[in-house]
């Protein structure tokens, strides 16, 4: 037992250490616009598809549009602006979502339909 | 063995001993236990105790006057220069602008036509992946993460309400997620009518109709006795399109 713990340490340990001195390109994530998000961000990364998911049934169906787990408010927080101050479309590697997905090569459907950036008319007033 | 004499009661004598009791136990005309509020909270879900219905009094809807379509487009994003390749007819249309002409008098009559919210939706009924759906208060809608894009439903519409969309689109209104391959059409701007009391607002076409000054469109609770729409319904005739075909419409016409 003794034996296997410290083979499972040295193992981290090699393992850890591998990592740092490898420098495997990390994906550039830009920060979102508020203090904080409407979850820990270790759970966001890990969950935020299935949050969205069950928000947009709700929504759909059952017509509840509350903030918290909204794909627009998603958006509206995570907006990345290029140069000119206009907010990127998923379509720029800068987007919030691309710079991840891109990074893990995971398509993403959503904006085949949904905005990747805020609306127009909808900029400045009340997600 | 069991007593015979209550089950010897015909079906006719307890359905008729049934009504009387109903209608017994109902309240005074014109009163309800539960008033229908005209909006929910926006985290409260939908209910069936509303119905989302509109009517068009087509007396004054002006001939030439398109502030309706003009009004759905923009608000829902619609015909903003993505469909590029799309002829005229294959491009997305929610509402259009019908204008009749009874050939014996010479009558005209111009009226706004779209998705009529029916209580039956045959579109509904031959969508194979259950992506066209009728929600609880009776706006139909379509599913489009789980519409395949078959278009049965555009063909089982007798309004020919529904439009496909054949190319990829790049300008969505973040409230109104629309993509190639999916069918769509009049949502009766779920997104304004979900909103809170205090923010709820008609649906784009009817606020425009109202903004030009014409007073065409009502919109409101079919189920609530006392709103507008169910008073104008409940004074003067109207008038359901197809109305052989027993789909109970929510959109009802007055003047044709």
């Amino acid at each position: 037992m003794k034996y296997l713990q410290i083979m499972l340490v040295m193992l981290s340990m090699l393992l850890t250490n591998s990592i740092v001195t490898a420098e495997v390109p990390q994906p550039n994530i830009p920060k979102g616009n508020a203090e904080k998000c409407v979850l820990p961000t270790a759970e966001m990364r890990v969950n935020h598809m299935e949050k969205i998911l069950h928000q947009r049934d709700k929504t759909m169906y059952k017509g509840v549009r509350t903030e918290q787990f909204s794909f627009k408010q998603c958006i509206n927080c995570h907006t990345v602006k290029d140069e000119q101050g206009q907010a990127v479309t998923f379509k720029d590697e800068r987007h919030f979502c691309s710079s991840c997905h891109t990074y893990a090569a995971v398509t993403i459907d959503c904006f085949e339909c949904h905005a990747s950036t805020p609306s127009k008319s909808m900029a400045g007033s009340k997600p | 063995m069991t007593d015979t004499t209550s089950i010897k009661m015909s079906r006719r004598k307890f359905l008729g001993v049934g009504a009387v009791t109903a209608a017994g136990a109902g309240i005074a005309p014109g009163v309800s236990l539960i008033s229908i509020a005209e909006a929910k909270p926006v985290d409260q879900a939908i209910s069936s105790d509303q119905r989302w219905g509109m009517l068009i009094d087509t007396n004054k809807c002006a001939k030439g006057c398109s502030a309706c379509v003009d009004a759905c487009n923009t608000e829902n994003g619609l015909n903003n220069g993505d469909e590029l390749n799309s002829r005229p007819e294959q491009k997305a249309q929610w509402i259009r602008k019908v204008d009749l002409k009874d050939k014996a008098t010479g009558h005209e009559v111009s009226l706004p036509l779209m998705c009529q919210h029916c209580e039956n939706p045959p579109c509904v009924d031959v969508c194979p992946t259950g992506a066209s759906f009728k929600r609880e208060d009776g706006v139909v809608l379509v599913d489009k993460h789980i519409c395949i894009g078959c278009r049965y439903c555009m063909m089982a519409c007798p309004y020919k309400a529904r439009s496909f969309i054949h190319e990829e689109l790049t300008h969505q209104m973040e409230y109104a997620p629309r993509g190639k391959g999916t069918v769509e059409s009049c949502t009766l701007c779920v997104h304004r009518i979900d909103e809170d009391i205090n923010e709820k607002r008609d649906p784009a076409c009817v606020e425009a109709c109202n903004g030009e000054g014409h007073k065409a469109m009502y919109f409101g609770d079919l189920k609530d006795a006392n709103s507008e729409v169910s008073q104008q319904l409940k004074n003067h005739s109207s008038k359901a399109i197809r109305a052989d075909l027993n789909l109970n419409p929510g959109v009802r016409y007055r003047g044709i």
